[in-house]
C-alpha cells in the first residue's frame, strides 16, 4: 500500500460570484507518483490546486497533506509544496537568478548559491542568470516559473498546465524534467490538455468536469478497463451473416456485409492478438479482404466518452 | 514560527526595485524639493519677518515641512505600489502559497517602503544642506519621529495597495487628500500668519500635527506641542495597524 501524501475530501469552492467550481471533490495523492489531472476549460483543475497551495479558500471540505490539515500546519505545509502557475508572472525586469533567489528565501530556506546554480542548470537557465525576464523568449520564462518552483526543494509539486504553448521539442524536454523529479522522490500533480501528456507521464490519472472527479485510476488499469482496439475489414465480397466460427469475437458487420468490424479487447493487447488471429484465419474460409484498418483507443476517446457521460447523466 | 528569511527576501525584493529606478526615485523628490527651497526659501524667504517663525531663517523653517512632504507621499506611495504590483502582474500566488503570514508580508513590504522613503528624506535633508543653514535641535527625537511617522504612512499605503483594483485608486488618496493637506498643514507657513477663521481651521488638519512635531525636533519651537503632535502621530500609528488587523481578520482579501 502507499503511503497518501495528499488527501482531499469533499473539497468545495463557490466563488463570491456564485461559480461553483468544486462540488465535493475526494482525492488522494501517493507519495512519489505523478498524478495527471484532466479536463475540459473550466473544469475546477486550477481551482482545486490553487485551494491545496493556499490561493484560493475552500468554501467545504477538508486538505491533508503530509498527513497534516493545511487549514491548520499551512506554515508546515506550504513550505514542501511547490508550485507552478498556469499564468506566467513574476516581476518582469527582475533578474532571472535573483527572481530564484527570492523564491527560495521566501519559503525559508536559507541562502544555497550552489543549489540555484543546479536548479537553473537543470533547466538550461544558466547562461541566461543575469538577463532580466522580459527578455526571455516564452518557454524560457516558463522554465523560470519551474525554477522558482523547485528553489525551496519541495516535495510535492504542481503544475498547472506546464507545456501550454510550450513547442514539441521543449514539451519532450520538460517530460525528461519531470522524469528526473520523479526519480529525485518528487510527488507530481499535474493538469494538462495533452492526453498524450497524461499517457507518458502519468502513473495515475484523473478526470475532473464541472468541479467533479469522474474517475481516478492508474493509467494502465483505465487503459485495460475502457481501451478498445477497433479493426475494419474491407471484404471482397458481402458476407450475408457471421461465419460461426468468429461468433466467440466481437464482431459485427456493417455496409450491408461488405465491412466486418472487431470492436474490443482490454488495451493488454488482448484486442491486438484477435485482430492478428482474424486476419490469418479469414482467408482459410474463404473469406478475402482488400484492406485492414486497426485503430487503438486513447486516453482521449476515454476522456472525451467520460465527459460527454457525465453531461448526458447531468442533463437526464 | 515567524518566517523570517522569508520577511527578508521580500524586504530585498523590494528594496531591489528601487534600487533598478533608484535613479528616477531619487531625483524627482530631491529636485522638487530643492526648487521649492530656491524658490519659497531664497526668493520669498528672504521678504519675510523672522519672528514669525521662531527667530529662524524661513529657509530652515521650511525644511521639516519639505522633508515631511516627501516622508509622507513616499512611505505611502512606495508601500501601496509594493503591495499592489505583484496584484497586477499575478505575481502574488507566490506570496500566497509560500509559507509567508501577515507578519512577514507587513514586515516585508511596509519595512521596505521605510526604509526607501528614509533613504530619500537623508538625502532630501542633505541636499537642503546645500542652499540652507539649518539646526536640528534634537536629533534623535528627529529621527524617531521621522521613523514613527514613514511606519504610519507606510502602512496607510499598504492598506490602500490591498484595497486598489487599478492605478488610479492607487493615485486618488495620495494626490487628493495627502497632497493638498500636506500644502495646507503649514509646510509653508506657520498657522499664527493665518487669519482666522484659518487658523483655527488648520488645526483640524491631521498632518498639520505631523508637520509641527517635526518641526519641534528641528527648531525646538511649533505651532503645537510636541506632546500633542507625538500623541497624535501614535494614534494614526495605532489606526492603521488596527485597520490592518481587521482586513486581515475577515480574510486576506488577497485570496479568492
Ligand atoms: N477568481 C475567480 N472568480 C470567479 N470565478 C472563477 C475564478 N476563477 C475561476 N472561476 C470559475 O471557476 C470555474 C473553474 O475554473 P478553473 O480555473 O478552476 O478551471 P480549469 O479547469 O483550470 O480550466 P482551464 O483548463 O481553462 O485552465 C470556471 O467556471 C471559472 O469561470
Ligand atoms: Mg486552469
Amino acid at each position: 500500500m502507499s503511503e497518501p501524501i495528499l488527501e482531499i475530501r469533499g473539497l468545495e469552492k463557490t466563488y463570491k460570484g456564485g461559480t461553483k467550481a468544486l462540488a465535493g471533490v475526494d482525492l488522494t495523492i501517493n507519495k512519489g507518483e505523478i498524478f495527471a489531472l484532466l479536463g475540459p476549460n473550466g473544469a475546477g483543475k486550477t481551482t482545486l490546486i490553487g485551494a491545496v497551495c493556499g490561493l484560493v479558500n475552500p468554501t467545504g471540505g477538508s486538505i491533508h497533506a503530509f498527513g497534516q490539515d493545511t487549514a491548520k500546519s499551512w506554515r508546515e505545509a506550504r513550505r514542501k509544496i511547490g508550485l507552478v502557475p498556469q499564468e506566467l508572472s513574476f516581476d518582469m525586469f527582475d533578474k532571472v537568478i535573483r527572481q530564484v533567489r527570492y523564491s527560495r528565501g521566501m519559503f525559508g530556506c536559507p541562502p544555497d548559491e550552489a543549489r540555484i546554480e543546479q536548479v537553473l542548470r537543470s533547466l538550461s537557465l544558466w547562461d541566461k542568470r543575469d538577463a532580466a525576464i522580459r527578455e526571455l523568449s516564452g518557454g524560457m520564462k516558463r522554465r523560470v516559473m519551474i525554477a522558482k518552483a523547485l528553489a525551496h526543494d519541495p516535495e510535492l509539486l504542481f503544475l498547472d498546465e506546464p507545456t501550454a504553448g510550450v513547442d514539441v521539442e521543449l514539451r519532450r524536454d520538460m517530460w525528461r524534467q519531470i522524469d528526473a523529479l520523479r526519480a529525485a522522490g518528487v510527488t507530481i500533480i499535474l493538469t494538462t490538455h495533452y492526453i498524450e501528456e497524461a499517457e507518458e507521464m502519468a502513473d495515475r490519472v484523473g478526470v475532473i468536469n464541472k468541479g467533479r472527479i469522474l474517475l481516478v485510476d492508474d493509467k494502465d488499469a483505465i487503459m485495460a478497463k475502457l481501451g478498445r482496439t477497433e479493426a475494419h475489414f474491407t471484404l471482397a465480397e458481402p458476407l450475408a451473416k457471421i461465419p460461426a466460427d468468429f461468433l466467440d469475437y466481437p464482431i459485427t458487420l456493417e455496409d450491408g456485409g461488405t465491412h466486418l468490424i472487431y470492436r474490443g479487447g482490454d488495451g493488454t493487447g488482448k484486442g491486438k492478438r484477435e485482430v492478428a488471429e482474424l486476419a490469418q484465419r479469414l482467408p482459410g474460409l474463404g473469406i478475402a479482404y482488400t484492406g485492414l484498418e486497426t485503430r487503438e483507443s486513447t486516453l482521449e476517446d476515454i476522456f472525451v466518452d467520460l465527459v460527454e457521460q457525465g453531461a448526458q447523466e447531468q442533463a437526464a | 514560527m515567524m518566517n523570517w528569511r522569508g520577511a527578508i527576501a521580500i524586504l530585498k525584493h523590494e528594496l531591489a526595485r528601487f534600487f533598478r529606478t533608484a535613479f528616477g526615485s531619487i531625483l524627482s523628490p530631491v529636485l522638487t524639493t530643492s526648487l521649492y527651497i530656491v524658490v519659497f526659501g531664497a526668493a520669498i524667504g528672504g521678504q519675510m519677518d523672522p519672528s514669525q517663525f521662531g527667530g529662524a531663517s524661513y529657509g530652515a523653517f521650511i525644511v521639516p515641512g519639505l522633508i515631511m512632504l516627501t516622508l509622507l507621499s513616499e512611505s505611502t506611495s512606495n508601500a501601496s505600489f509594493g503591495i499592489y504590483m505583484p496584484k497586477f502582474t499575478g505575481a502574488i500566488y507566490e506570496l500566497l502559497s509560500a509559507p509567508v503570514g501577515v507578519a512577514e508580508t507587513i514586515l516585508g513590504f511596509v519595512g521596505a517602503a521605510v526604509l526607501k522613503s528614509l533613504i530619500i528624506s537623508a538625502i532630501i535633508l542633505v541636499t537642503a544642506r546645500i542652499f540652507v543653514d539649518y539646526e536640528i535641535a534634537h536629533p534623535l527625537l528627529a529621527v524617531g519621529y521621522v521613523v514613527m511617522v514613514a511606519a504610519s504612512f507606510a502602512l496607510f499605503g499598504f492598506i490602500i495597495g490591498l484595497w486598489a483594483d487599478g492605478f488610479e485608486k492607487l493615485q486618488i488618496v495620495p494626490l487628493l487628500i495627502l497632497m493638498p493637506l500636506t500644502f495646507l498643514g503649514g509646510t509653508f507657513y506657520s498657522v499664527q500668519m493665518l487669519a482666522e477663521p484659518w487658523s483655527t481651521v488648520a488645526q483640524f488638519n491631521p498632518i498639520f500635527y505631523l508637520i509641527n512635531g517635526l518641526r519641534w525636533t528641528f527648531t525646538g519651537s511649533a505651532d503645537v506641542p510636541i506632546g500633542v503632535a507625538f500623541g497624535f502621530t501614535l494614534a494614526f500609528l495605532v489606526l492603521c495597524v488596527a485597520v490592518i488587523a481587521w482586513i486581515f481578520r475577515t480574510g486576506w482579501c488577497l485570496r479568492e
